[in-house]
């Protein structure tokens, strides 16, 4: 049996190295990455959760994995868009650097 | 330590060390994407020793075969393999954020080892538990109105991605 204590404590050391990628790349492209590493932390903690809680009234639960392919989705949803937004930057600005985009900077 | 445990630790650093090397790679974007595929299939074989089998294969499939091959794709597209800032330029709001980071995630590791509900022993699964039979009993029973709302926003996703790339609008 895993020790889950440690599955929880892997999802928020690769969660904290997402948002340090997002807080100090400068790339959209690193940034999007990061993004995606944030969603698979996540999602282990979700399937850890699920491990424990894996059964109600005797049957299988398996509510949290449904969470995680939801999550998939929404992940290749935001890939998608995101990668639009960064050809249409790339061809705007000949960039990816987020620091030049600040059209909507106040 | 069972075998579990032992593969559990060699997933879980490979994880942690690609994950790192993709975050502080700022020369080489293809390698960044490339270590991006190891985290992924490392969580997808950490999902199977957790009993998860229908996300472990969906993660590999989906993570590792098509998310990160469009963000090659791309990368590749545009001739991106050079990056960014002048190297070494890490300002005080960055350090910051790294020592705010490793403060609140010591805190969180020191809080989970205490819990008494985390570090009990999981009981073992039922029959059947994470085969695609259960997941798509619960998909389209008790949350078969996520389903539509996703597939309502993966057809907003298309018709956004699409207008995004075009390159003018008539």
């Amino acid at each position: 049996m895993l020790p889950l204590d440690h599955v929880i404590g892997l999802s928020a050391i690769l969660f904290t190295i997402g948002v340090l990628g997002v807080a100090t790349r400068r790339n959209l492209i690193a940034i999007l990455m990061s993004i995606e590493l944030m969603l698979n932390a996540s999602n282990l903690a979700f399937v850890g959760f699920n491990r424990i809680w894996s059964q109600a009234e005797g049957a299988p639960a398996v509510d949290g994995q449904i969470f995680v392919l939801i999550v998939i989705a929404v992940a290749a949803a935001e890939v998608a868009v995101g990668l639009g937004i960064l050809l249409s930057m790339f061809r705007n600005r000949d960039s990816m650097n987020v620091e030049e985009v600040n059209l909507l900077k106040w | 330590m069972t075998v579990e445990t032992i593969l559990f630790y060699l997933f879980g650093i490979l994880a942690v060390v690609s994950a790192l090397g993709m975050v502080l790679n700022t020369r080489n974007m293809v390698a960044s994407a490339m270590s991006l595929v190891v985290t992924m299939i490392s969580l997808g074989a950490i999902y199977l020793l957790l009993e998860a089998y229908l996300v472990s294969a969906l993660q590999i499939m989906v993570y590792g075969g098509a998310i990160v091959v469009v963000f090659l794709f791309v990368v590749m597209l545009l001739n991106l393999s050079t990056d960014e800032l002048p190297p070494g330029k890490l300002r005080f709001a960055k350090i910051a954020f790294v020592i705010a980071g490793v403060a609140i995630l010591s805190q969180v590791l020191i809080a989970l080892g205490q819990d008494p509900l985390l570090t009990a022993q999981p009981e073992a699964v039922p029959e059947g538990f994470g085969g695609y039979r259960q997941l798509g009993i619960a998909l389209y029973t008790d949350y078969v109105l996520l389903v539509e709302m996703t597939s309502l926003l993966l057809l907003a996703a298309i018709v956004g991605a699409l207008i995004l790339a075009k390159r003018k609008i008539d």
